[in-house]
């Protein structure tokens, strides 16, 4: 069994950070592995870990060579080994429509041929929440979006004189504290929700492997794809800081001055009354 | 002759049009005001004809109800929004950004070959679209261009108001040939979770802790505070998700939506999600070390510090 993982390094901004034009300066901004994809990449070493046959985990990215060192660090966790793409092209892109992505991501994908695709909800960054299905539709594979919870049985068969085929029962989590429970037979691509397991921690061990597995480098042109396809019909035309809709008022000074300010509110409103 | 009609594809479950239905009618209102065209309206599956009478609002000229299942399936609102889509030749199709709808809207997008947008907060259209939309957990407001037509999208709920006024639409069925062999996905059943020992959604106070908190070890500091307000301990997400919690407790859209009479947040940045779930709360009030936390955007009160530097404080003026 293969399993493939999409996982994206993402930037989130500090603090205080400021605006140029329609950038965000890179001292503003810290790197991570995208939270979703971490459990993502986790359910998928779970996988291999679990089941009598070999599994080999294969983690594809979109991005540029400083992303390295976050995909090591799935590396570490237990992925065989990786696939990173980017182009020249890309990096002049400042935005890429999901569908865009997972094009890029689908011409990996054919090539690797996996059971199962795993992909996080969404990225944290631009939080378009829409490649995995959106690449689940261009690999013509089934799809469910939105999993916590995940059983995999080899037993199905989808008619009597089917043979037997791998059958995902997933959970999937919907508002209001409601979830569906629905089956998708492989190959397919589940989005991975947070809270479905409990992400790994890189051992010092895994991170010392970690250098010594194969990362592969792909351009746009060695996936046979056409480098314009990154001028899509997205554009980013602005950049702000929302305006702070904020009319709290706030509390200052010291810790003892403000809890004396918040205990007035909290006991005005009623509580402590007995 | 470019197309000007608007699509807007409505939500059920379980028997209810949801929310976010009457939501869409009103932005996709609005768009086909700006492209001057017709506003298309779609039902797929469910009580379809009981669903098309309410999506009879002002503003709606044609109904379209597809009679294919019960619940909501991936696989049949593929099929049904595309065909209608090929039927149509609208400016812009427009779904719900809620979880079933980013389980179609990519797949809609990438089978009739249109850009996508998601999450859009508004929609501003002058001989071509702008769509607003949030980055990093609402920190940046983006303002994103589309530069190709037609287009799909799907809205943020809460964001538009609902229409609600009766209309006069023409409602249509519409005929979908489904192959059996192209529905790959089943779904079994719905299941409640997060019940448990307590309701957090019947609590008149409630004191909530986020990814503020740091370390499993310190919920106990909150727990006491809980204890000496006499309220009731909830948390956001990332608690929950973590296992220090159980999802009972889990305030937001995934969880449980509350309407205390005080809504204490400790180290809750507010993110969409969770502020769903808390934002009918009479009074809220804000602990966070980061004063451009969203949190504070619907707080009535708020105090910019460590937690743990004021929760102590008030746990003893409460003792």
């Amino acid at each position: 069994m293969k399993v493939l993982v999409t996982v994206k390094e993402v930037a989130d901004v500090a603090d205080d950070f400021e605006i140029e034009g329609l950038e965000i300066p890179e001292t503003f901004l810290e790197y991570d592995l995208n939270e979703w994809d971490d459990y993502a990449v986790e359910t998928a070493v779970q996988i291999a870990e679990d089941r009598d046959e070999d599994v080999e985990v294969v983690a594809v990215t979109v991005g540029p060579e400083r992303s390295e060192e976050t995909i090591r660090m799935a590396l570490a966790k237990g992925v065989d080994r990786a696939v990173r793409v980017w182009d020249d092209a890309l990096a002049e892109a400042d935005l890429l429509d999901p569908t865009t992505t997972a094009r890029i991501l689908a011409a990996v994908a054919e090539r690797e041929a996996p059971d199962l695709v795993l992909s996080g909800v969404q990225a944290a960054d631009d939080g378009f929440g829409a490649t995995g299905v959106a690449l689940a539709d261009r690999l013509d594979m089934g799809w469910a979006a939105v999993v916590n919870d995940l059983e995999l049985d080899d037993s199905e068969r989808p008619r009597d004189d089917d043979e037997a085929v791998t059958r995902a029962s997933v959970r999937r989590e919907l508002e209001g504290g409601v979830e569906e429970l629905t089956t998708v037979d492989l190959p397919a691509v589940l989005t991975i929700q947070t809270g479905i397991n409990e992400p790994r921690y890189a051992s010092l061990r895994g991170i010392r492997q970690a250098q010594r597995k194969e990362l592969a480098v792909h351009s746009l042109a060695d996936l046979d794809l056409d480098p314009s396809l990154v001028d899509d019909a997205l554009t980013l035309s602005g950049l702000s800081k929302p305006e702070s809709e904020s009319d709290a008022t706030l509390f200052e000074g010291s810790a003892e001055e403000t809890a004396a300010d918040l205990e007035t509110v909290l006991r005005d409103a009623g509580v402590g009354a007995e | 002759m470019s197309a000007t009609d608007v699509l807007v594809v409505a939500e059920h479950r379980r028997g209810d049009l949801r929310p976010v239905s009457y939501e869409l009618l009103t932005a996709g209102r609005e768009l086909a005001d700006a492209t001057g065209g017709d506003l298309h309206a779609a039902i797929v599956g469910g009580d379809v004809e009981t669903f098309a009478e309410s999506l009879d609002c002002e503003g709606v000229d044609v109904v379209h109800t597809v009679a294919e299942g019960e619940e909501f399936n991936h696989d049949v609102s593929v099929a049904a929004v595309t065909a209608l889509f090929d039927a149509l030749d609208p400016a812009a199709v427009v779904m719900p950004n809620s979880v079933n709808g980013l389980d179609y809207a990519p797949a809609v997008a990438t089978r009739l070959s249109l850009p996508l947008v998601t999450d859009a907060v508004d929609l501003a259209y002058d001989d071509g679209l702008t769509v607003t939309r949030e980055m990093y957990g609402s920190k940046v407001e983006t303002a994103v261009e589309v530069t190709s037509e037609p287009v799909a999208l799907t809205i943020r709920g809460g964001e538009w108001p609902a229409t609600d006024d009766v209309g006069d639409a023409t409602i249509q069925p519409f005929e979908v040939e489904i192959d059996e062999s192209s529905i790959r996905s089943h779904v079994r059943g719905f299941e409640e979770v997060g019940v448990g020992d307590v309701d957090i959604s019947e609590a008149e106070f409630v004191v909530s802790v986020g990814r503020g908190i740091g370390e499993e070890e310190n919920l106990e500091l909150v727990e006491e505070l809980a204890e000496a307000l006499d309220a009731t301990l909830a948390a956001s997400r990332p608690i929950v998700d973590s296992g220090w919690l159980p999802k009972n407790r889990q305030v937001g859209q995934s969880g449980k939506v509350v309407t205390p009479t005080v809504y204490l947040a400790l180290g809750i940045s507010g993110a969409v999600q969770h502020v769903a779930g808390m934002k009918g709360a009479d009074t809220i009030i804000a602990v966070n070390t980061d004063p451009d936390a969203p949190i504070f955007d619907i707080a009535d009160y708020g105090i910019v510090d460590d937690l743990f530097e004021v929760v102590p404080e008030l746990i003893e003026r409460f003792e």
